[in-house]
């Protein structure tokens, strides 16, 4: 673990707080502490957001987990769905689910990760693609794209709606709607409505393809930067499906180390909770996940896209497998720990999102069938998806009425804790440790955050761009030293 | 005409109603034509300067949101409600039914597989309130646009309307509440 995360003399050291969200979310911030030389300290990533979900929801009924649980998160409520849904399975007694239900929530699923990558790419992250590090940084956001790149801004709009009218087609609404029932689904596809989803397909996967490649040449223009930049090694966690391929839906657990070697491998996932425990900060709401035979400094890792993609032996589409084996390649035989790589390896899994749902779309399973199955009631059930932005942990156990006794959720931003943590101090070290003030340093912290696609990284960034002010207090007489404001309009000045 | 400005902020929500603006599509730059956005998902924020339309989705759970509605009440002509979350205080407001403490204690301290099990009480985090409000309870509010999220469509009609002075009038299938 890097050192920076807690100093002794906090009480000498001057403060800095970036806190991009200062005046209009109030979800996460970063703050320094510097000594007299501008070396840096301290850096820590707080998250300051909490809702006590793990508390409202007990004595609720279990069924009604996956209509309030996906009200967490706006942006990925699909997963928020299934992962209740596949707890309340066990609840239920389903082991198996039929072949319809199985394919309906893969195909949602699938639709869900689609729409919150193109959202991420094209609304957030492709400023910093598209323009070069030392664009105005007024110009450097989705307006500038829209302006500079209409096509591309387009193509972002439309991905993102195609992977909306999935959603929508399969469970009544874009945003909260209702398609898991326990044990099942509540309906399969008309004929009407596969076609209608089939229309715009090959157009969808025909500009993924173009994106992944803009992504390369973004990489290949500026090696040094995209390999090194908040660059950490770490161990990584997803699921994989039986045979090793990616499946963001279900499988076993696998966690690989820094050096490739297996931790565990094909875990079943209701063991999850011997495996990962979680470590409590005082400074942040967001707990820290790590994998309980390593111990806390040694046992954080990293999920998401990059995780997967550096986990999976394979992925079982065509073109998407063709793009990972050239991905995979740039690490000569090593894991790919680059942390911008995640962008990359985000766009890969759109491709493969949009591949995969041709497939299914195209399977007859999906037009009709049996929709429910049900067991044995049982009192405690786990269930695990790849959500977009990674590994998502859901954990009841019920009463003999039904009720909600106990939950547990470790959801997929709070697995990238640690790492987020990490990459702000390799930042700060490297880039930022011994120099003045200056919005390009500061901005260069955010560009770390945002390439994990955080919760607090769309609440901020989806938002536009923020003011961002940054104070420099001399701690003994609480004076401010300097302050940097930057501005709406995205010019930078001093305060004092 | 000069373009009338429009902002929108995210308090104790899931930024779900953002999400269904994001849902206009095609609209969408029909929209950037039709107003200036002033903080939004779509272009990029300039000063929390004084705005026409203000549109807030959550509630208020702590004291930094109490600042920032405030903030917002104060710049905004226009103050609209979205969603819920800022109209009941929703899904949030759930813990209202505990205290703050339970609340607090079930995911700090009683919680499994906990290492250093404590409640996190640093001065850079911000202090949460007792109970979730909606957000007019603490300012006031000119129009509430119900839902969970409001859809689309109903924002769409909602926002032209508005925009061109008419009577607020959504329809029957607009105006829904789930
Ligand atoms: S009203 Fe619904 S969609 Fe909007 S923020 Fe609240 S939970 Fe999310």
């Amino acid at each position: 673990m890097n050192t920076l995360e807690t100093v002794a003399e906090s009480e000498t050291l001057q403060r800095i707080a970036i806190d991009p969200i200062s005046r209009v979310e109030g979800h996460g911030k970063v703050t320094l502490l510097l000594d007299e030389n501008h070396h840096i300290r301290q850096a820590r990533l707080h998250i300051v957001e909490f809702r006590g979900f793990e508390k409202f929801i007990q004595g609720r009924p279990y069924w009604e987990l996956p209509i309030v649980v996906q009200r967490l998160c706006g942006i990925c409520p699909v997963s928020h769905h299934l992962a209740a849904a596949k707890a309340i399975d066990q609840l239920v007694g389903a082991r198996e689910l039929t072949p319809t239900a199985e394919k309906i929530r893969r195909l949602l699923h699938l639709g869900q990760t689609l729409q919150s990558h193109a959202v991420h790419f094209f609304h957030l992250a492709s400023p910093d693609f598209l323009f070069d590090f030392d664009d105005p940084v007024a110009h450097r956001n989705i307006a500038g794209v829209m302006a500079d790149y209409p096509d591309i801004a387009r193509q972002g709009v439309l991905l993102r709606k195609y992977g909306q009218e999935v959603i929508r087609v399969i469970s009544g609404k874009r945003v909260h709607g209702v398609a898991t029932v326990p044990g099942g689904v509540n309906k399969a596809l008309t004929t009407a409505e596969r076609d209608y989803l089939l229309t715009d397909l090959d157009q969808m996967i025909e500009w993924t393809q173009e994106v992944i490649k803009l992504m390369r040449q973004a990489f290949e223009r500026n090696p040094a930067y995209f390999t090194y930049f908040a660059t950490i090694r770490s161990n990584y966690l997803s699921l994989v499906r039986a045979d090793g391929a990616l499946d963001l839906y279900h499988g076993g657990l696998r966690a690989k180390n820094r050096r490739g070697g297996m931790i565990f491998d094909h875990l079943d996932y209701q063991r999850s909770f011997q495996v990962i425990h979680e470590q409590v900060k005082s400074w942040s709401y967001m707990k820290f996940p790590f994998i309980h035979s390593l111990g806390p400094d040694k046992g954080w890792y990293r999920v998401g896209p990059l995780a997967r993609i550096n986990n999976c032996d394979f992925i079982p589409t065509p073109l998407a497998e063709e793009e990972r084996r050239q991905f995979m390649a740039m690490g000569q035989g090593q894991l790919i720990h680059a942390t911008l790589a995640y962008h990359w390896a985000r766009m890969i899994e759109l491709l493969y999102s949009a591949e995969a749902i041709k497939e299914l779309l195209h399977d007859p399973d999906i037009l009709g069938g049996e929709l429910v199955v049900r067991g044995e009631m049982a009192q405690e059930g786990i269930g695990v998806v790849e959500a977009p932005r990674g590994t998502l942990f859901h954990h009841y156990r019920i009463n003999e009425d039904g009720l909600i006794e106990k939950a547990n959720l470790i959801v997929s931003t709070t697995n990238n804790n640690q790492a987020m943590n990490e990459s702000i101090r390799q930042v700060a070290e490297r880039y930022l440790d011994g120099k003045e003030l200056t919005e390009p340093l500061l901005n260069q912290i955010e560009v770390a955050v945002r390439a994990y696609d955080p919760c607090l990284s769309c609440a901020t960034h989806a938002l536009g761009q923020m003011p961002l002010y940054v104070e420099l207090v001399d701690e003994e007489s609480g004076a401010i030293v300097d302050c940097l404001v930057r501005d709406a309009d995205g010019t930078f000045r001093n305060r004092l | 005409m000069s373009k009338l400005k429009v902002a929108t902020c995210s308090l104790a929500g899931c930024f779900g109603c953002h999400m269904s603006i994001l849902d206009l599509d095609e609209r969408l730059f029909t929209l950037v034509d039709l107003v200036e956005f002033d903080r939004s998902p779509i272009t990029d924020v300039k000063q929390i300067g004084y705005c026409d339309v203000g549109i807030i989705e959550g509630g208020v759970a702590n004291a930094e949101n109490v600042h920032v509605l405030r903030e917002f009440r104060a710049h905004c002509k226009i103050l609209i409600s979205m969603g819920a979350c800022a109209i009941t205080g929703g899904v949030p407001a759930m813990r209202n039914r505990f205290t703050l403490k339970e609340c607090l204690e079930e995911s700090y301290i009683s919680g499994a597989g906990l290492v250093d099990a404590q409640i996190p009480n640093d001065p850079e985090i911000p202090l949460l309130l007792s109970q979730v409000h909606p957000i007019h309870e603490v300012v006031k509010i000119d129009y509430f646009l119900p839902g969970c999220p409001p859809s689309a469509d109903a924002i769409w009609t909602f926002l032209t309307q508005l925009l061109s002075g008419q009577p607020i009038a959504l329809s029957y299938t607009q105006l829904h509440y789930d």
